[in-house]
């Protein structure tokens, strides 16, 4: 058995903080830099990149970027909408997806198995190859609203997120974690005369903390970065999603660097906010499930 | 009584009311958060035109340019498309095809005198038409010029290629420029075809063979391409031009900062170049490489969707337009060029004396549409990637051909494209 003397406990300390730290850094610069940079001028901007002066706040530095890029784009309505959209959507996948789950892995029925290879095979499915017959149904669908049955989702928030809701993954990610938990806790209650549903809700729902924060950050990335979809199926400014709005600061030849740079910093607050409050748990998770974010 | 006083006023005003209601037309426009005052001017010009009659009620939905063409598609496929697009000159045939768009239907008289570049022109048919147009220039100082004994040239008399190459490399040799000659490397996509497929055709080449649109054989990769090409690459080779890795920064400042002597660049930057050098700022032509001189033409333009419910509704909105008060005033506000002499003498850049001028007169005499073809489409994106590379050092013939291949099969597998 090898001995560990103090010295070598000191360079593996070392070594360890040294690599952390880089593996930080890697992460962290490119935020360190978008969020500098949209303090500069946009020719400043450019010019530092040549240097470590681009992930410093020197030079001319304000806040104009930030008053040019709302003044350019309606920011503010581009945020709530991505933010109500994939609130939305995250809290109806949960629910939907955990049910569907809980079927899978308590449930007894016909054609259970099936159904789930099926499930899972659409995960090997890109979404952008169905885009086109998908907006094709959501250009037909009917819609009960206040003037009776109207016919075509596009241009509303309906067809921003009931696609959505129901996925393979999520699915997936429910049903694996299920799979794990005390079968005597669901046996045990229903010998207690406890129903379905109050078994999802009373018992699986409360064991879930984890897999739920798991499937809300990666339902939360997915939908708020969208792109392509709101593109082809919204063309009201009032409710367009951040990614749409990117657009706005880009023109036919030139890009104004240190706008989109505020503009990212600012898209990216609600992504930071949302992961930072649920970093705990899905930590907790990843260990638990080996599932990567 | 007062029953029927009341029922009577009622039916007199939802009658009236059904006698003034405006019949809405959607209008989508490309332009949002574009920072010049294009956009208002837009808003400002569906204001008026609803204000104007009653029959008709214009909605604009503006979006940004980056996402537009792939709206519009989408829009196509789902059937909602809006009853007036706006549309870039150079897209146009590739919408019209695709029955995205149905023909003008005005009046082809209202457009006499107009500059070539904003009318839309498909199948013998006008499907769209701009209230401006764009021009490029060779911007230099009268001074630059004079400093190292080198001609004026004039619309009359371009520089030759001989008299150019002898330019750049004067000025190359003196040492006192980073580079003689800017051509905007730092801007991509369409920039490619619009300001060097002019260069090309003043060879003797072209994008694509335009008598019958079905190849690139020979116009491509001919010897007059090639020349091109050989040329092209010796730009970058010799330093005379910055790569394609310039500094964005560089392109907007590097003429008004001393980097460049000459930079090649549109009349849409030409106004900071007046305030900075006055009388000293010059606009050349393109030089004449053995085949005439040109430069691109076209910039956005209105149509009507060949969806609309409505096109005679459409066709007021752009007739309604087609004025030369508002010509001028998109030139006045955006600096771009109206499309019409008697509009132009009545702005404040291009009006005879003016110091934009002459972009004007560039653009009557040297203007030449890009290539008129649903193809084109693609055939910029192949053009853009083979320019790019021979600049980058890639074997010039060997390119060339590549590009020519690739849009002939996409000619093919479109079946001609209608031509």
């Amino acid at each position: 058995m090898a001995l560990v003397s103090p010295d070598n406990r000191g360079l593996r300390l070392v070594t360890r903080y040294a690599v952390l730290i880089l593996v930080a850094v890697i992460f962290v610069f490119p935020l360190l830099f978008m969020g500098v940079s949209s303090l500069k001028p946009d020719q400043q901007l450019l010019s530092d990149t040549n240097s470590l002066r681009a992930f410093l706040p020197v030079g001319d530095i304000s806040f104009d970027n930030y008053s040019d890029a709302f003044q350019r784009a309606p920011i503010g309505v581009f945020v709530l909408n991505s933010v109500l959209v994939t609130g939305v959507t995250v809290l109806l996948t949960l629910f939907v997806c955990s049910l569907a789950a809980f079927s899978f892995v308590f449930l007894d029925w016909k054609g259970r198995d099936v159904i789930f290879t099926i499930l899972l095979a659409t995960l090997i499915i890109p979404y952008e190859t169905i885009f086109i017959p998908l907006l094709l149904m959501a250009s037909q669908l009917p819609w009960i609203g206040g003037g009776g049955i109207e016919f075509g989702w596009l241009n509303t928030y309906r067809v921003q997120i009931i696609p959505f809701i129901a996925d393979g993954l999520s699915i997936f990610l429910f049903v694996q974690y299920f799979k794990d938990l005390p079968r005597e806790l669901i046996e045990a209650s229903r010998v207690e005369g406890a129903s379905w549903w109050m078994i999802y809700r009373k018992v699986v729902l409360p064991l879930s903390g984890p897999v739920i924060a798991t499937a809300a950050i990666l339902k939360f990335l997915f939908m708020y970065n969208q792109y392509l979809w709101p593109l082809m199926v919204v063309q009201a400014e009032e409710i367009r999603p951040v990614m749409v709005g990117l657009g706005y600061f880009t023109d036919q030849l030139n890009v104004p660097w240190g706008e989109v740079m505020a503009y990212l910093t600012i898209i990216t607050v609600p992504v930071l906010a949302f992961y930072l409050s649920l970093q705990r748990v899905f930590i907790a998770s990843v260990a638990s499930t080996g599932v990567k974010g | 009584m007062r029953l029927g006083v009341t029922l009577a006023s009622l039916f007199a005003v939802s009658v009236a009311g059904a006698a003034t209601a405006q019949t809405e037309l959607s209008l989508w426009y490309h332009g949002a958060g574009s920072a010049n005052a294009e956009e208002a001017l837009v808003n400002q010009l569906v204001e008026e035109f609803n204000a104007s009659q009653s029959d008709w009620k214009v909605l604009i939905e503006t979006f940004p340019q980056l996402a537009y063409n792939d709206a519009v598609g989408a829009a196509a496929l789902a059937g909602e498309l809006p009853d007036i697009l706006d549309v870039d000159g150079p897209v146009m045939p590739n919408w019209a095809w695709a029955n995205y768009m149905q023909p003008l239907g005005i009046d082809e008289a209202k457009l006499e005198g107009y500059l070539p570049g904003p009318i839309g022109r498909w199948n013998g048919e006008v499907y769209s038409v701009g209230l401006w147009d764009a021009a490029v220039a060779l911007t230099t100082r009268r001074s630059t010029l004079e400093k190292y004994d080198i001609r004026v040239p004039t619309l009359d008399a371009p520089w030759s290629l001989e008299e150019f190459n002898s330019a750049l490399e004067t000025i190359s040799a003196s040492g006192d420029f980073e580079y003689p000659l800017d051509l905007g490397m730092a801007w991509k996509g369409e920039w490619y075809p619009y300001a060097f497929s002019p260069l090309l055709q003043s060879f003797g080449g072209d994008i694509v063979d335009r008598t019958t649109y079905q190849t690139a054989e020979g116009v491509l990769n001919g010897d007059a391409a090639l020349a091109f090409g050989e040329w092209w690459q010796g730009l970058f080779a010799n330093n005379y031009v910055p790569g394609t890795s310039q500094d964005a920064a560089d392109r907007e400042t590097g003429l008004l900062e001393g980097q460049y002597a000459m930079s090649w660049n549109g009349n849409w930057a030409a106004l900071p170049v007046v305030e900075a050098f006055g009388d000293d700022a010059l606009f050349l032509p393109a030089p004449d490489f053995g085949n005439g001189s040109t430069i691109g033409a076209a910039s956005w333009q209105f149509g009507v969707s060949a969806t609309s419910e409505h096109p005679e509704g459409a066709r007021a909105f752009i007739e309604f337009a087609l004025q030369d008060k508002w010509f001028t005033a998109f030139s006045d506000g955006t600096g771009l060029i109206p499309v019409t002499a008697t509009a132009a003498a009545d702005t404040a850049n291009y009006a005879p004396g003016g110091p934009l001028e002459v972009f004007y007169d560039l653009s009557e005499a040297q203007a030449l549409v890009r290539p008129v073809t649903p193809g084109y489409i693609v055939q910029a994106k192949v053009f853009e990637k083979a320019l790019s590379d021979i600049a980058n050092g890639a074997d010039v013939a060997d390119t060339l051909d590549a590009a020519v291949d690739e849009i002939n099969e996409d000619i093919e597998s479109n079946s001609g494209y209608g031509h």
